[in-house]
């Protein structure tokens, strides 16, 4: 089984967002990058598939340079291979295409990507990725079991989840639940040596105009002050709560 | 040319959510000076979305669309649309929504812009406002395709009732052996619970409960509210909870009108994923908790000591505002 797991590069999740040039570009200075905490659940379970399954585990970042330590740390981890297509990430559908482009090259058998990415928020990517390929697509998969070219998945759903089959190839659109918080991996030190020396090829992207353009940023308005309430008053919240703010 | 409507239901009602986007999408409408057309799928009684702006009604009654299908409830809705001759399609952002518009948006060469939370800036070009690095920031994002798929947040726009009435028409797509390719086998789910992605009220507890036997008064005090329970991700983390209640950056949004939180400090992660509730509460015995600072009402106190004694306050009031 060829695996390909999806990586978006993407701020820690304690960074403070900032932006500059007139807040239309993001400013990178000292901010942390990560694997985006639902494609660290995907290629976690991408690990599982290599050692009982047997299965080849690529990872992919479409993106600059600057991404390469990320996916190094993807292949700390102990994924086979990385690629990076060379082309910054503009907009969910112009990545999509250039991972499609990629994708059917590579002939795999599992794309698994994240719900989401927590920079972007488009929880777009797979399923747009899905549709390009014509193969089948599961989001917000939480379980995700294969047999031969059969997948059994279980998909989180509003208020419960659900369980699916689908044949491969499959995409999925992965987060917390396809392998719990423990499971997740620090690379060690081995790991970290052997990564060095695994084939990280960069890729020259395919055309593709972008369909969306993020003209300018804004950061929320700053919070009035916290209004406290004595614990011994507690009706003086309720009725706050009924008419000042009309919530309850 | 109609702004076209993907329009959920659930046990046979429509969802808030669906009607709320109909209302966001009868806004648009007026921008482009056109109408609005909702999709319905198996729905019996459609007159109700006229009240809230959907001025034609495409019934789908097909009994293999019973279930949600991803893949066959896209396919629909691209040849609706394609028989509008719809530019814009406008979806929620329920479970169900999320997964359907990109592959929509795939059939139909459109561009999509997800979390959009108030009408566009401007019809042409087409930019919305929208959240960003999961409500840390918001992105004002132009789609420069001819067709257009915006899925609205929750809670963003509020429903607005209008005097209409909406006129119904069957239509059959033509659906393939394809769309079918991904099968449910089986659902689990809870029924009368409020899910977090429906509720207007959440109660969230964190680690300061101590322990899963201290839920009782998370889960009373939400019944009192009609809320759904939720907690933070150490919480779910230890299976004190589970997964699915875990809110915040790495877990689920929330986007109610009311938050509590009890007994959670206020983590950066924590708040960036409820941030867009409109108000939060937040008991916790630490005055110092940073979570003071992002709520507009606050109760320094035990919270063993407090919830339960809420809990009674807010069933006499609700016993009198009955
Ligand atoms: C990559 C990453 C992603 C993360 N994503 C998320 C996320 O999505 N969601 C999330 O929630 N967290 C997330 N976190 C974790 C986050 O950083 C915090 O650790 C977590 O939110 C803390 O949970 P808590 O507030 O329940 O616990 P604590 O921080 O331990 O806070 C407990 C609080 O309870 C109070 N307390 C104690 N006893 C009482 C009492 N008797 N009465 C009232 N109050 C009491 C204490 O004063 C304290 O403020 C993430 C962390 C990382 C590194
Ligand atoms: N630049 C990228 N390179 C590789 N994969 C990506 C990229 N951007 C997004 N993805 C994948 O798509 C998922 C959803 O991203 P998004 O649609 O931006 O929310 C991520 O979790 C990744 O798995």
């Amino acid at each position: 089984m060829k695996i390909l797991v999806c990586i978006s590069h993407v701020p820690d999740t304690t960074s403070k967002i900032n932006f500059t040039d007139n807040n239309t570009q993001f400013d990178t200075n000292g901010v942390q990058f990560v694997i985006n905490p639902n494609d660290e659940f995907g290629l976690t379970r991408a690990m599982w598939f290599k050692e009982k399954q047997g299965a080849t585990v690529d990872v992919i970042n479409v993106g600059g340079a600057e991404t390469e330590p990320t996916l190094r740390k993807a292949l700390a981890i102990g994924a086979d291979n990385a690629i990076r297509v060379n082309t910054p990430a503009i907009d969910g559908f112009q990545v999509a295409k250039q991972l499609a482009n990629v994708a059917k090259e590579g002939g795999y058998d599992l794309i698994i990507a994240g719900r989401e990415s927590i920079d972007y928020n488009g929880g777009m990517v797979p399923g747009m990725l899905a549709a390009l390929l014509k193969a089948n697509f599961v989001n917000t998969c939480i379980g995700l079991e294969i047999e031969g070219t059969e997948a059994k998945a279980v998909r989180e759903i509003d208020g419960g989840k659900e369980s699916v089959t689908a044949k491969l190839p499959l995409v999925i659109g992965g987060q917390k639940g396809l392998v719990e918080e423990s499971d997740l991996r620090i690379p060690n030190m081995r790991g970290i040596m052997m990564a060095r020396k695994k084939p990280l090829n960069v890729v020259e992207p395919v055309e593709v105009d972008a369909q969306t353009e993020v003209e300018k940023f804004e950061k929320p308005a700053p919070k009035g002050a916290v209004k406290l309430v004595d614990p011994d008053n507690l009706d003086e919240l309720i009725q706050l709560l009924h008419t000042e703010a009309k919530v309850i | 040319m109609s702004v076209l409507v993907y329009i959920e239901s659930e046990e046979g009602k429509f969802k808030k959510a669906s009607l709320e986007v109909v209302s966001y999408a009868k806004e648009v409408a007026q921008m482009l000076g056109t109408t609005v057309t909702g999709v319905t799928f198996n729905a019996e009684d459609v007159s109700e979305l006229g009240t809230y702006g959907v001025d034609k009604v495409l019934k789908i009654n097909n009994s293999k669309l019973k279930d949600f299908n991803a893949e066959a409830y896209a396919d629909a809705l691209k040849q609706a649309a394609d028989k509008e001759q719809s530019k814009v399609v406008v979806v929620s952002q329920s479970a169900n929504s999320k997964y359907v518009a990109p592959l929509l948006a795939v059939h139909l060469n459109a561009g999509y812009a997800s979390n959009v939370v108030s009408i566009p800036e401007s019809a042409s070009p087409f930019v919305v406002k929208r959240t960003a690095f999961t409500n840390k920031a918001f992105s004002f994002t132009k789609i420069s395709t001819d067709i257009k798929v915006v899925g609205v947040s929750k809670n963003a726009f509020g429903l607005k009732e209008v005097q209409g009435d909406a006129t119904a028409e069957d239509f059959s797509p033509n659906l393939s052996e394809e769309d079918f390719s991904v099968n449910v086998t089986s659902v689990d789910k809870a029924k009368d619970k409020v899910t977090i992605a429906d509720a207007e009220i959440v109660v969230s507890g964190g680690r300061g409960l101590k322990g899963p036997e201290n839920w009782g008064m998370i889960e009373d005090l939400a019944e009192t509210l009609g809320a759904a329970t939720a907690c933070s991700k150490p919480v779910s983390d230890m299976g004190w909870r589970p997964h699915s209640e875990h809110v915040g950056q790495t877990g689920k949004p929330v986007a109610s009108n009311l938050y509590i939180a009890i007994g959670i400090s206020g983590a950066i992660q924590h708040l960036a994923g409820i941030n867009s509730s409109k108000v939060k509460v937040v008991i916790n015995n630490d005055p110092e908790a940073p979570f003071f600072k992002a709520a507009d009402y606050g109760v320094v106190g035990d919270a063993f000591e407090i919830v339960p004694k809420l809990n009674e306050k807010l069933k006499e009031f609700k016993a009198k505002n009955a």
